[in-house]
């Protein structure tokens, strides 16, 4: 089985920022300015396959774009390994370079006086494409991206949504076979964002040997386009596996959904027998909180409700559903990803 | 891996694979100057002024020495040292572009590029830095030769400057050697100045008159030799720069080397023309080894190729 990226053991400390003790004023008090080391990957061990889509799973901070950025040789790893193509990020960047690319969500590259079609056509060269293949590729690319019109707008006269796309197109440009694509849609519209999504899913589907590695905040769109998945948080890979396999993972738990009014106190929910987690989502301008709870069975949903009314709250309405990647995320990391 | 991942890592295809780079890097600088055409007003025509002072001013001395001079012989001394000194104004303002453009677009590029989300894209690709560098070099030559080109000009059609020219060719490869060594040092400053960040653009506004005045841009440098005391540490301190050097090199090509009375010079065009190869192999070198180091060093911290961190 061949590998288009592998890690063994990978771990990542940054210093942090250096400590300075500053005398606060008026008070003969001292207090210690900056902060200790920070572990942002904590023995990561992963193998994605040749030609899948694989999706990163985890909240701020949990060690995603991190992992890229070793991934895609613009950081060393403190201790592990990582191979890309079979290449050692650490000892021979150069072959990675060649067959790798990454765009991040929100990204603001390129120059603002050059316009989209030229911007990309920059990015191309610093690869080698021969200027006729790239020009012929960025044509492509802009008419399946619905960019076409805009071939000739300096990159400062586009939107966000237009922008992502040229970036997108900057992806894609240079053929690569491995593609990190850090939260690719971030901040789209509804339209922008499946654009990207069934390209992005064509493009690995209908070709050999071309992977991708994805990092989302939306649950369903890792759910809807990727192969396989792992869930990171506070830099250790939780679980990895299939979309399918990782919800049937929780299927023998219980998860229920309760719109209540808005709690405050949910420390007892945690406490009480049978609930293996929980995660609360408040709509400020509702006064509403949607409670979504990980059970053993149902026994303990009584108690629950219960501990709501007692606060005060009422209930607006409670269902049982079928896990969903969410509540995967969910049951391992103990909160939801908003 | 498949072979659709085995590429190529011979040289023929690096040198390609480089000059694509150069080309692709360089093309925002030329086509920008393009597109902006406000540069005219802020890059030609403002710097005009600065230039004129100095020219009127020695204009005024030489008028002053000639109103007491009826001897012909020494009336043609005194405007052949004007014309010398304005014209060595005119080519003194001519290298200030590029001395300008080296200092804020090279050496602060980096920075700038980081700020913008380029740098991580740029250190991801397979190009090597120098060739990133090269070709802003060379888009910030093209550009900065438009300025440069504007001043000559307006020295000859304004100002009445004559310059006299025995040696094209050797004008030609003092100017270009000049060129090269002062974007080298562009180079070289370019890691640097990322590393100490945000400070670069003050030490940019720091490096910028002390270096006109100790290179010798309104004046010949070879001046401050004869000024006893600080003025010879000056000169020496100035040479270290590849345009007081270029500069001295091409007025004695323009002027002649018996302009200024043979007095005003540094060395002679051969030892200077020496001089500023060896800073272009040495510039370039450091450049390398300042750019291999900082990549390591971004790469170990985490902390350049990333937007505020």
């Amino acid at each position: 089985m061949s590998y288009a990226v592998e890690t063994r053991n990978l771990t990542r400390i940054f210093a942090g920022k250096k400590r300075r003790r500053k005398r606060r004023k008026g008070t003969a008090e001292e207090v210690d300015e900056g902060s200790g080391p920070v572990t942002a990957l904590d023995g990561v061990s992963l193998e994605i396959k040749e030609g899948e889509l694989f999706g990163m799973l985890g909240p701020n901070g949990a060690g995603k774009t991190t992992l890229i950025k070793i991934l895609a040789t613009l950081l060393l790893p403190t201790s592990g390994q990582a191979l890309v193509a079979g290449h050692d990020v650490t000892k021979d960047p150069f072959p990675i370079r060649q067959v790798i690319n990454m765009v991040s969500g929100g990204e603001t590259s390129g120059y603002g006086l050059l316009t989209a079609r030229e911007n990309i056509w920059m990015f191309s060269q610093f690869y080698g494409v021969p200027s006729k293949v790239s020009k012929g590729r960025i044509d492509e690319l802009m008419h399946i991206f619905g960019l076409w019109d805009k071939r000739n707008a300096k990159v400062r006269m586009l939107s966000t949504g237009q922008r992502q796309k040229m970036n997108m197109i900057r992806g894609f440009v240079t053929d690569p076979d491995i593609l990190f694509l850090d939260e690719p849609t971030l901040g789209l519209d509804v339209n922008a964002a499946r654009t990207i999504r069934e390209y992005v899913m064509n493009w690995v589907r209908g070709q050999k040997g071309k992977t991708v590695l994805l990092t989302s905040h939306y649950m369903a769109e890792a759910d809807q386009m990727c192969d396989r998945i792992a869930i990171i948080d506070k830099g250790k890979i939780l679980a990895c596996d299939t979309p399918g396999n990782l919800k049937r993972m929780i299927r023998t738990q219980t998860t229920f959904q309760l719109e209540v009014d808005t709690i405050r106190d949910t420390t007892s929910f945690l406490a009480m027998q049978g609930v293996k987690n929980f995660s609360q989502k408040d709509d400020i301008s509702k006064n509403r909180s949607l409670l979504t709870f990980i059970l053993e069975d149902e026994g303990p949903v009584a108690e629950i409700l219960s501990s709501i009314t007692s606060q005060g709250s009422k209930v607006h309405s409670l269902q049982k559903s079928e896990p969903s990647l969410e509540d995967v995320f969910i049951s391992m990391v103990g909160r939801g990803l908003d | 891996m498949s072979a659709a991942t085995a590429r190529r890592t011979d040289w023929r295809y690096r040198i390609n694979l480089n000059l694509h780079a150069v080309v692709g890097r360089s093309y925002p600088r030329i086509v920008g100057a393009n597109r902006e055409p406000s540069w005219i007003f802020f890059e030609a025509l403002l710097p005009l002024l600065g230039i004129a002072a100095y020219v009127f001013i020695y204009q005024a001395f030489g008028q002053a020495a000639l109103e007491g001079t009826s001897d012909p012989a020494a009336r043609a001394a005194i405007n052949a040292n004007t014309n010398a000194l304005v014209a060595s104004v005119v080519l003194g303002g001519t290298m200030v572009a590029f001395w300008l453009n080296v200092l804020w677009s090279m050496a602060s590029q980096l920075y700038w590029e980081k700020e913008i989300g380029n740098l991580q894209l740029y250190m991801m690709a397979p190009m090597n830095r120098m060739a990133l560098l090269g070709g802003m070099a060379v888009g910030g030559m093209v550009m900065t030769s438009m300025r440069a080109v504007s001043t000559l000009i307006a020295g000859v059609f304004v100002f009445g400057v004559v310059f006299q020219v025995a040696n094209p060719l050797l004008l030609l490869a003092v100017f270009f050697a000049t060129l090269i060594a002062l974007y080298g040092l562009g180079m070289m400053f370019a890691s640097l100045y990322l590393l100490w960040g945000r400070e670069a653009w003050n030490l940019s506004a720091l490096m910028e008159e002390p270096i006109f005045f100790s290179s010798g841009f309104y004046f010949p440098l070879g001046g401050l030799l004869r000024i006893p005391g600080w003025g010879p540490a000056v000169a020496i301190a100035g040479s270290f720069i590849p345009a007081s050097l270029g500069l001295d090199a091409l007025r004695q090509l323009t002027l002649g080397t018996t302009a200024f009375g043979g007095k005003f010079w540094i060395f002679d065009v051969t030892t200077e023309l020496e001089l500023l190869i060896l800073m272009c192999v040495v510039f370039l070198i450091l450049a390398r080894y300042c750019l291999a180091y900082l990549e390591t060093l971004a790469k170990r911290e985490g902390k350049l190729t990333s937007r505020h961190q």
